[in-house]
């Protein structure tokens, strides 16, 4: 009996209890593509003569939101591809400019508790914040996935990650997954599951566990599962959906554990060039920065733009910004809020619903030796750009501040 | 299964960043990508362009962290990578290598017994790898792995999915 919520959620899968390390073949509820893994995997059916016809067109969705819309010839020509496969095949597309997959799988409703999913991305563990088993695969995985119906998967071991107190002031779910990823290190979590529990989850709403959940597979992570409580359940309601509560089984049995009190973390910065590498960030206070980058899919929601505004509002910016809300509803919602003037006014360059920044494909590229402030999810050398550029990753609140002030700042300073 | 190559050792945390930059995953190309290969590392990129060909990448622990483009995999192999053995693998990278048909292998302590350039062996049957100073055991792979490896890979077994056999 062990009762994980990775193993309640298989365990309807496969009509058995999972044993841990166990392969498991296992039908899957949903499959997402993206322009930068949907012709790899067209290419691999066409190479392996596969029809690419998805066994359920209803549960494969596509998404253009790498470079989007088209920076590039290139770009364009696999864009218009993707719409035409799409279209043949009765796949439901997003495309340019409506927003980043992981964002809008959640806030469309697409992914729900108990659900298997399988994306061509490795940020699909961000659908782990809504109680999802969701992984992320390559392209040849996810073609097989859609052509079958099914994936297989090593029943993973679980690390529980016990959440107590709440975020001070200034502080977010951001600082919580940079602490996160220096206590469980780029690796610690390799062919593990995490699962949060404990009474500080009421405190976390669904966006702030999307930070999270986001951020799991830079420590190794093959899911990272928030429950199905009062917050997931308030957050479908708000959509006009009702979603079911999923919860470990009592007396759960974890391989692994780790405690945070949200109420002692601070506001924290990694260094580059690995998201592991986080302290607080008043320890690096007056490093110049060039450029800061407020979006993707780790930090491009609402809330993250109201704490970005709250810093910004009747300041200018001392660098570049560039401010890519994930999704063209969440840009909607700021745009009601006032929140979009606010970012102007500052001076802030606004886009909405690509990827491009953070991976170094378009708007905002960084040149050699600049300096980025991101709340982006990698610091990787080159990820932004020239091989030479210093990423440091931070929370909307700090990066934010840096943009205010050019150099990194401790937000709560400004606030 | 048995494959053989010269050793090009890597250090930790080898990111699929590393090995293929974003601004590069409109190509599908194999060839292209691995003209393309280690671009944001120049030293790595200076280096494996030097080093002997078939390479055996030997590398510490988490190889493949981050994205999971198939691209990186590709890559390495197009450009004459035949096996990767690491301390540890990032997953997808991973499953993404053995779904191509490159042999990924986890030895733990691998580093310790290889020189950089030597001769090396990976056999599979035996679960050793083997190098001038001695051999290493190679942990255990599931037996469902091993399946789609032998097999050239998960394309050779979408294509018997074509053919109406079972996967």
């Amino acid at each position: 009996m062990a009762g994980t919520l990775t193993e309640v959620i298989l365990e309807r899968r496969l009509g058995r209890a999972p044993e841990r390390g166990e392969i498991a073949i296992v039908e899957v509820d949903h499959v997402y593509l993206h322009d930068g893994t949907l012709p790899l995997a067209l290419r691999v059916l066409e190479e392996a003569g596969v029809p690419s016809r998805p066994r359920d067109p209803g549960r494969v969705t596509v998404f253009i939101d790498h470079a989007a819309p088209a920076p590039s010839l290139a770009a364009a020509r696999v864009h218009k591809r993707v719409r035409e496969w799409a279209r043949r095949n009765g796949v439901r597309l997003y495309d340019a400019g409506y927003g980043i997959s992981h964002q809008v799988m959640v806030e469309d409703a697409i992914a729900r508790p108990g659900m298997v999913i399988v994306g061509a991305d490795s940020h699909t563990v961000t659908l782990g914040a809504v109680g999802a088993l969701a992984t992320g695969v390559g392209s040849t995985d996810a073609a097989l996935a859609m052509v079958t119906g099914k994936t297989w998967l090593r029943v993973p071991e679980v690390l529980e990650v016990r959440l107590e107190g709440t975020l001070p002031n200034g502080t977010t779910s951001k600082d919580l997954a940079l602490h996160l990823a220096s206590l469980v290190g780029r690796d610690g979590a390799i062919y593990m599951s995490m699962e949060f529990t404990g009474p500080g989850l009421a405190g976390l709403g669904v966006e702030d566990r999307m930070t999270v959940s986001n951020m799991s597979v830079e420590m190794g992570a093959k899911a990272a599962i928030f429950p199905s409580d009062e917050v997931t359940r308030a957050y479908y309601n708000s959509l006009g959906v009702e979603v079911e509560e999923l919860a470990p089984k009592p007396g759960a049995e974890y391989d692994d554990e780790a405690s945070i009190n949200l109420s002692s973390l601070e506001p924290m910065i990694s260094e580059p060039p690995e998201p592991s590498r986080a302290r607080p960030a008043r320890e690096l206070e007056g490093v110049e920065v060039d450029q800061v980058f407020l979006g993707s899919c780790t930090n491009g929601r609402a809330s993250d733009y109201r704490m970005a505004a709250r810093i910004l509002k009747g300041r200018r910016v001392k660098t570049r910004c560039i401010a890519v809300p994930a999704s063209r509803r969440v840009y909607n919602t700021l745009l009601r809020e006032g929140v979009i003037q606010v970012l102007s006014d500052a001076g802030c360059t606004i886009a909405h619903g690509t990827c491009g920044p953070c991976i170094g494909a378009h708007l905002g590229l960084l040149a050699d030796e600049e300096v980025a402030v991101s709340t982006s999810n990698r610091n990787f050398p080159g990820r932004m750009g020239s091989p030479t550029a210093r990423i440091y990753l931070a929370s909307p609140y700090t990066a934010a501040a840096a943009a205010a002030t050019g150099v990194i700042t401790d937000p709560r300073s400004l606030l | 299964m048995r494959v053989s190559g010269y050793a090009f050792k890597l250090g930790d945390s080898i990111s699929t960043d590393d090995i293929i930059a974003g601004r590069y995953l409109y190509i599908t190309d194999p060839g292209e990508l691995a003209s393309h290969i280690f671009e944001n590392r120049p030293k790595i990129r200076s280096r494996i362009q030097r080093a002997r060909r078939p390479i055996v990448i030997v590398a510490g622990r988490g190889f493949g962290y981050g994205s999971s483009r198939e691209h990186a995999p590709l890559a390495l192999k197009a450009f004459g990578v035949k096996a990767i053995v690491a301390e540890s693998f990032h997953r997808i990278f991973y499953r993404n290598s053995i779904n191509n048909g490159l042999l990924a292998v986890e030895a733990p302590g691998i580093l310790g017994i290889v020189e950089e350039g030597e001769p090396i062996t990976i056999d599979l049957d035996r679960g050793v790898v083997e190098a001038s100073r001695g051999a290493i055991r190679v942990s255990g792979m599931p037996g469902y792995v091993k399946s789609i490896l032998e097999a050239g890979g998960l394309r050779e077994m979408l294509r018997r999915l074509a053919g109406g056999r079972s996967p």
